[in-house]
């Protein structure tokens, strides 16, 4: 068969040209991540690691991101639940506003939550009487992430569960089944790859959210800066090979986010060509 | 209302879990969405039309504007022809490495931002691999507005080739077909022929390109270099505003950028919606 722009003329150009943009714009920056992170040896590079504000900064990445995920992967299947199995006015509303992180600029998310729970803020002042601080601490660290993060399981499930229909839910619960195990036994083997993908999403996001975060964690050394922001730190201070390091630990965990999503991908369409 | 609303979907449906689902969404969508957005309206009131005209209008916030734009309507249009052509290659033809360029095309969105800013702020300075290359040919990216263009380029390189590829796979071989035997070229075939199919699918992923430019922080600041009037980009200025403590300042400034984001996201989202209409025959 014939099909538009198959001569082999035509074929090598385009090829070539997306292979040499892809590895101008895509490998080459993450071949440089690794090379500046490596550029004075692996025991600089160990050295590097085991700092103790580097140490801090991997340890709050990982308590932000163990908090954000499980909450949006709650509220992700709540929100898809009921917008997918019920009719209701207002329907359509619910998820345009749950767009809105995806629309608004990082460093705005951060200013909301500034003006809410800041000094200043509407909240600020009672928390202040009852010595709780969000803001610069932890607490706002994490609330900042959940707000940027908080479309992307629900975002995964929606348009799957839309498909699917709720007939084999409806048919489990002529039968006799409960809430919890209508969900675990019926819906849940049927959402199980969306649920991951979203998860896996949530969670790159999670860590690696900088512009929200940089409003409202106040880089305190080795109490707020998470590991995006202890980059910039390392980086600002001309510590170009420790800046990198720390990038470089960010970098692997996109590699490992696109090697999942690969995978997830590829088992999709091995069953789909098996069915 | 939603005692009402409560009524009806319990009347209506057979499946459990309504109360508690609407429950569980209104209580996170009102504590984490609107109310810190309500913060930012409540921050406005406070300010009068001259003081908030004063703000907005300031002359270096203006210039952020003007930059921004401009970068951000490069960044949009580089990635509608890169986005197009890598979605071509990878759905039209065969070659070594294709799931692997393919899996690569993610990276954007996967790597955090400020990573990315750091890594193109170090490879285009001119010291840095790119850099010096170019730096002979009178090129310099990093510090200028094309630093901040190719920053906000990278991060927004999914959106256009994610939109575009399921269209390009669903299109039947018979849409070539016929092109092909009406005797047309391949350029005038792909003008005539494909390029309409995919256009809505184009301006989509090309519209979300440049809204997530417009808001992109992280992957720019390091590039851009901040020198005022010159390089500074308007989710900068909100940032700088904050670090001196202007909430009100900065607020204003977030106001614009909060509502011109939200306005073209209505935008893709009505003109997507169109076209989905009139793709099946009226009943989208």
């Amino acid at each position: 068969m014939v099909r538009i722009g198959d001569a082999p003329r035509v074929k090598r150009l385009l090829i070539g040209i997306a292979l040499a943009l892809t590895a101008l714009f895509l490998v080459l920056p993450l071949v440089a991540i690794f090379a500046q992170a490596l550029m004075r040896g692996i025991d600089v590079y160990w050295h590097n690691l085991s700092d103790s504000y580097t140490v801090a900064a991997i340890g709050l990445t990982l308590l932000v991101t163990l908090l954000t995920v499980p909450v949006n992967l709650i509220f992700g299947v709540f929100l898809a639940w009921l917008v997918t199995r019920f009719e209701f006015p207002g329907r359509r509303l619910l998820q345009t506003l749950i767009d809105i992180p995806f629309a608004v600029s990082p460093v705005v998310a951060g200013l909301v939550y500034l003006l809410l729970y800041g000094r200043n803020g509407w909240l600020g002042g009672w928390l202040d009487s009852h010595d709780i601080q969000i803001m610069f601490a932890w607490p706002g660290i994490v609330l900042a992430t959940i707000f940027v993060t908080c479309p992307f399981v629900a975002r995964e499930l929606i348009p799957l569960m839309q498909a699917q229909g709720a007939r084999e839910e409806e048919a489990a619960v002529t039968l006799g089944a409960s809430g919890w195990t209508i969900f675990r036994r019926v819906t849940l083997p049927k959402i199980r790859h969306a649920l991951l993908y979203g998860v896996i999403l949530t969670n790159a996001r999670a860590v690696g959210e900088f512009g929200a975060v940089s409003v409202v964690a106040g880089a305190i050394r080795g109490q707020t800066n998470t590991l995006p922001l202890q980059v910039e730190q390392l980086y600002q201070d001309y510590n170009t090979v420790g800046a990198f390091t720390s990038a470089s630990l960010l970098a692997l965990l996109a590699l490992l986010t696109l090697a999942a999503k690969a995978a997830l991908e590829w088992r999709a369409a091995r069953r789909e060509t098996a069915t | 209302m939603i005692a009402s609303t409560l009524r009806m979907g319990r009347q209506r449906r057979v499946l459990p879990g309504f109360g508690l689902s609407l429950g569980v969404s209104l209580t996170f969508i009102s504590l984490i969405l609107l109310l810190p957005l309500t913060s930012l309206v409540g921050q406005l009131a406070q300010l009068s039309a001259s003081q908030y005209w004063f703000l907005i209008t300031d002359p270096r916030i203006v210039a952020s504007y003007g930059v921004t734009l401009m970068a951000a309507v490069i960044a949009a249009l580089f990635n509608a022809v890169f986005g197009l052509l890598m979605a071509w290659v990878l759905v039209r033809y065969e070659f070594p490495g294709k799931r692997l360029v393919d899996a690569l095309m993610d990276l954007p969105f996967a790597l955090p931002t400020a990573v990315a800013g750091v890594t193109l702020a170090t490879l285009y300075s001119s010291s840095g691999w790119v850099g010096q290359l170019l730096e002979p040919l009178g090129i310099s990216v990093a510090y200028t507005w094309v630093g901040i263009a190719l920053a906000m380029a990278f991060t927004s390189i999914p959106f256009v080739v994610r939109t575009v590829q399921p269209v390009l796979e669903d299109l039947p071989a018979e849409v070539d077909e016929a092109a092909i035997t009406l005797g047309a070229k391949d350029a005038h075939a792909f003008r005539r022929v494909i390029l309409p199919h995919l256009w809505p699918a184009l301006v989509t992923g090309t519209g979300l390109a440049f809204v997530r430019s417009l808001g992109e922080f992280g992957a720019v600041i390091f590039i851009a270099g901040g020198k005022p009037y010159e390089t500074e980009i308007t989710s900068l200025m909100i940032f700088v505003k904050l670090q001196e403590y202007d909430y009100a300042g900065a607020s204003a400034v977030a106001s614009i950028v909060l509502a011109t984001s939200l306005a073209l996201l209505l935008a893709i989202n009505l003109w997507q919606g169109r076209f989905i209409k009139r793709l099946h025959g009226g009943r989208g």
